[in-house]
């Protein structure tokens, strides 16, 4: 026992836990940044959980006929894209609740990704797998001792996810698109009123929130579980949601609050590799239970004022 | 030639015609008012120029040559601004953030905070407004918030500015600066068309005036050639009787009593020591510049915020530190300033607007369910009593009434519930002549009755020829309670706090009978 807690707080365990944190925080991190898209335009990214199942499977199926993880990429933005799509159509032109839109959706993405996964992959009864993205290393930075192995030598998904980050932060507050998005989140009448198309604007959005999770939900099927496996998403896709507002509605924030969950997840997952006698369950709740823990100190947020209501013209 | 003009616009909702053929024009670097009743068509009429909403028959010309208006985008293009009744401001934006929205041609894709503050500081200096690029808007007082929705059409280019309604929230300082604003427009050419319910305002800015009247224009007129009591005919059909105080009734003891009441910590002192009685059947007129802690006291006394010390006491209820529920249930109303923030739902029907506070108790009430037959034949008669104008009648939603008629929702629903004692903020805010008559005489009626008035408003007009005393407020403190026939002068310096006053302690009669 005590050598096997020394173990884990070795230099190279420690390392070891911050490299599987980056890995564990990108698909979460994924679709929180892409929700957030959609929540500053004032829909509710409540959906994200089945982008990412949709991404999950369209990214699998695509790399697995294609034999190219690249098209799988794009399949599974698409994927996303086209439930986003169904639920825009709802929340937006519709005008419906969106909690019970969104809700539907996640309930659609997974019976469909299930029902499909069953037709395509499970006839013979064997799992199908794909050789998953690697790890790339970039030239001259994973040199660097600890940092290198941790930051720079990751897949490409990683990367992208973190990424991300400052690009989603510098578009929605240095570009005046991101000034007319979150116009239309905060108040889409005046919005309306200056001459911006409040619609558009809205569908445009969810539909990048819809490829971002989707890209989320491949992580999971091509750089995690290289397959695609039934509900896989495990409510991570809620967590995003969830991490959205824990992160005050800000891209910084919001990796934050990956951060947190992914680290969290981490150490679960070695908590259990470890073997230490604690019901496994237990050790998966541990991630979410922490965040929203957190998140509840956290306190109050200022969501955007017209998230969640439908914007109808006179 | 015209800079803008309508001909033979039609405008229906269902069975209402909102506008029925109107033909207005105004020409450059003229103020042309538009007058008429609540519910007359202005908004609606002022909608379709803007391209918010698409009329039924008719055409818009700019400049002489017709124009397609799809949208809000197309009159921005052909220089027609508007500043709407009810601001069309992001109020978690800053100052420069609005004023720039949606133009990107003018910022760039990317946009410096620097460069973006410095280009609106200029802008806004040319016009002589003085405003911080980087403050946040939602923290601007109105009169602030409106120099940034012209500001916004400014910058847009326009040649064309509608103004709906622009001093309905202004104190009349705030009202004389926006009429120097207008002033300068005028002299660069553009255009203006100013809708007020008060005719002294467009006696004094407009050089013409068309009234319309239930959808149509009733007449186009010019200023110089006419006075207010021709426009009061023009706009309601009969001459405008202003209602009068009679005597003093009996007064019975002080309903509502207000003891020593400070809000706000040590410092910044919204509300200090303020300590008034309202006695049953007088109205208590509360005068002051706007911001000068009266809508922190009234929301103190409501129960709506808590006050820092002191005490309320309404006919032997102590309401100190209790809610509006318990202050409602006392037997205390309450016409709030803001009307769509605090005093409707807007989604929701007339009818269930006029029960929103009643509805838990009989008649409405039939065991657990709320009986509509009765909550509709109450409905009807309100919206008769107070001729609230309403194509769809009782189960009408209030976000489709005309902004007058919103606020005739609020004061049927307060009147009507027999409080003991009613403390209206601005009753009249947006209402037209006749509307604002009707109000007057139905407070003097409550007053009759013997109930408790406390009226908070800007309009000293107002004020003085209703109330029994008056109570003037500065910086949050009293400087005065004086009768009615103040002067002028002595108002000025209460209001500014150069002197206090205190002659009318207690209602007339009271002290010496
Ligand atoms: N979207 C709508 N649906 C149905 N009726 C409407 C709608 N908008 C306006 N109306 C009706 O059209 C009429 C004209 O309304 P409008 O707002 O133009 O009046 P207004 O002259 O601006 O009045 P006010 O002085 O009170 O602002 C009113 O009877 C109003 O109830
Ligand atoms: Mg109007």
């Amino acid at each position: 026992m005590p050598a096997m807690t020394e173990s884990l707080l070795t230099m190279t365990a420690i390392t070891q836990l911050l490299t599987s944190t980056m890995r564990t925080t990108a698909p979460v991190l994924l679709a929180a940044v892409g929700g957030l898209y959609s929540d500053r335009s004032g829909v509710l990214s409540i959906g994200l959980e089945g982008y990412m199942l949709g991404g999950a499977f369209g990214g699998f199926v695509g790399a697995y006929y294609s034999g190219n993880l690249w098209i799988g990429l794009l399949a599974a933005m698409i994927a996303g894209a086209l439930l986003a799509l169904l639920y825009a159509y709802f929340a937006v032109t519709l005008g419906v609740s969106q909690a019970v839109a969104g809700t539907g959706l996640v309930m659609l993405a997974a019976g469909g990704t299930g029902f499909l996964n069953r037709v395509l992959f499970r006839s013979s009864g064997d799992f199908v797998r794909i050789t998953p993205f690697q790890p790339v290393a970039i030239p001259g930075l994973s040199q660097i001792p600890v940092v290198g192995q941790i930051f720079f030598n990751q897949n490409v998904l990683v990367y992208l996810a973190f990424l991300l980050v400052p690009v989603t932060w510098f578009l929605l507050y240095r570009t005046a698109l991101g000034l007319e998005i979150r116009s239309v989140g905060e108040h889409a009448k005046a919005a309306d009123t200056v001459g911006l198309n409040v619609t558009l604007t809205r569908y445009g959005c969810v539909l990048v929130s819809g490829a971002l999770a989707g890209l989320g939900g491949a992580y999971l099927s091509l750089a995690h579980a290289n397959t695609f496996i039934e509900m896989m998403t495990a409510e991570r896709g809620y967590m995003a949601f969830a991490i959205i507002i824990f992160g005050k509605y800000n891209p910084l924030g919001a990796l934050g609050a990956s951060l947190l969950f992914g680290f969290a997840d981490a150490v679960q997952l070695k908590l259990q590799i470890a073997g230490l006698p604690i019901p496994y369950e237990f050790l998966l709740m541990l991630p979410y239970v922490l965040t929203l823990v957190a998140m509840v100190a956290a306190g109050r947020t200022v969501s955007p004022a017209s998230l969640g209501t439908p914007y109808k013209k006179q | 030639m015209y800079a803008l003009e309508t001909r033979g616009i039609t405008k229906r909702f269902g069975s209402l015609v909102a506008n029925d053929h109107i033909t207005i024009g105004v020409r450059p670097g003229e103020v042309l008012a538009l007058l008429g009743e609540n519910g007359a068509g202005k908004t609606t009429l002022m909608n379709i120029l803007y391209g918010l909403s698409r009329p039924d028959e008719g055409e818009v010309l700019v400049k002489g040559r017709p124009v397609q208006l799809r949208s809000p985008r197309q009159a921005i293009d052909l220089g027609i601004g508007m500043v709407h009744q009810h601001f069309m401001l992001v109020p978690a934006f800053s100052v420069a953030e609005n004023v720039v929205l949606g133009m990107r041609e003018k910022t760039g894709a990317v946009i410096t905070k620097a460069r973006l503050h410095e280009s609106v500081r200029e802008f806004s200096h040319r016009y002589h407004f003085d405003l911080d690029p980087s403050s946040r808007v939602g923290d601007l007082p109105v009169g602030l918030q409106q120099r940034v929705e012209i500001l916004k059409s400014l910058y847009r280019g326009a040649q064309v500015l509608i103004l709906d309604e622009p001093t309905a929230v202004l104190t009349p300082q705030e009202t004389g600066e926006l009429f120097k604003v207008i002033r300068h427009l005028q002299g660069e050419g553009k255009s203006v068309i100013f809708i007020s319910h008060k005719l002294n305002e467009v006696m004094e800015i407009s050089q013409r005036v068309t009234v319309l009247r239930l959808g149509k224009v009733q007449g186009t007129v010019n200023t110089a050639e006419t006075d207010p009591p021709q426009l009061a005919r023009m706009m309601i059909g009969r001459d405008l009787v202003h209602p009068a105080r009679s005597r003093a009734e009996t007064h019975g003891h002080p309903v509502l009593t207000i003891e020593n009441l400070t809000v706000g910590q040590e410092g910044k002192r919204a509300c200090a020591n303020i300590s008034l009685e309202v006695w049953g059947g007088e109205i208590l007129g509360i005068a002051g510049v706007d911001g000068n802690g009266q809508k922190e006291l009234v929301e103190a006394v409501f129960g709506v915020a808590a006050a820092d010390s002191g005490r309320v006491i309404l006919d032997g209820h102590e309401l100190t530190g209790k809610g509006p529920a318990q202050a409602i249930d006392a037997g205390l109303a309450l016409v709030p300033e803001d009307r769509q923030a605090r005093g409707l739902v807007m989604d929701f029907s007339i009818a269930e607007n006029l029960i929103l506070e009643t509805h838990r108790v009989a008649p409405f009430r039939r065991g657990m369910f709320i009986d509509d037959h009765r909550v509709g034949k109450y409905a009807d008669a309100m919206i008769a009593d107070f001729d609230i104008r309403a194509s769809g009648g009782a189960g009408e939603p209030v976000s489709s009434l005309s902004g007058g008629n919103q606020q005739k929702v609020v004061l049927a629903r307060e009147i009507s519930r027999d409080p003991k004692a009613l403390i209206a903020m601005k009753p009249t805010r947006g209402l037209d002549v006749g509307a604002t008559e009707y109000v007057h005489r139905r407070l003097l009626g409550e007053r009759a009755r013997g109930k408790a008035i406390l009226l908070v408003s800007t309009e000293l007009e107002e004020v003085m020829s209703l109330s029994d005393r008056i109570a003037v407020m500065h910086r949050g403190a009293l400087t005065g309670l004086v009768w009615p026939d103040v002067s002028q002068e002595d108002l000025g310096q209460l209001m500014t706090g150069a002197k206090t006053m205190f002659t009318a302690t207690a209602p007339r009669g009271v002290g010496d009978s």
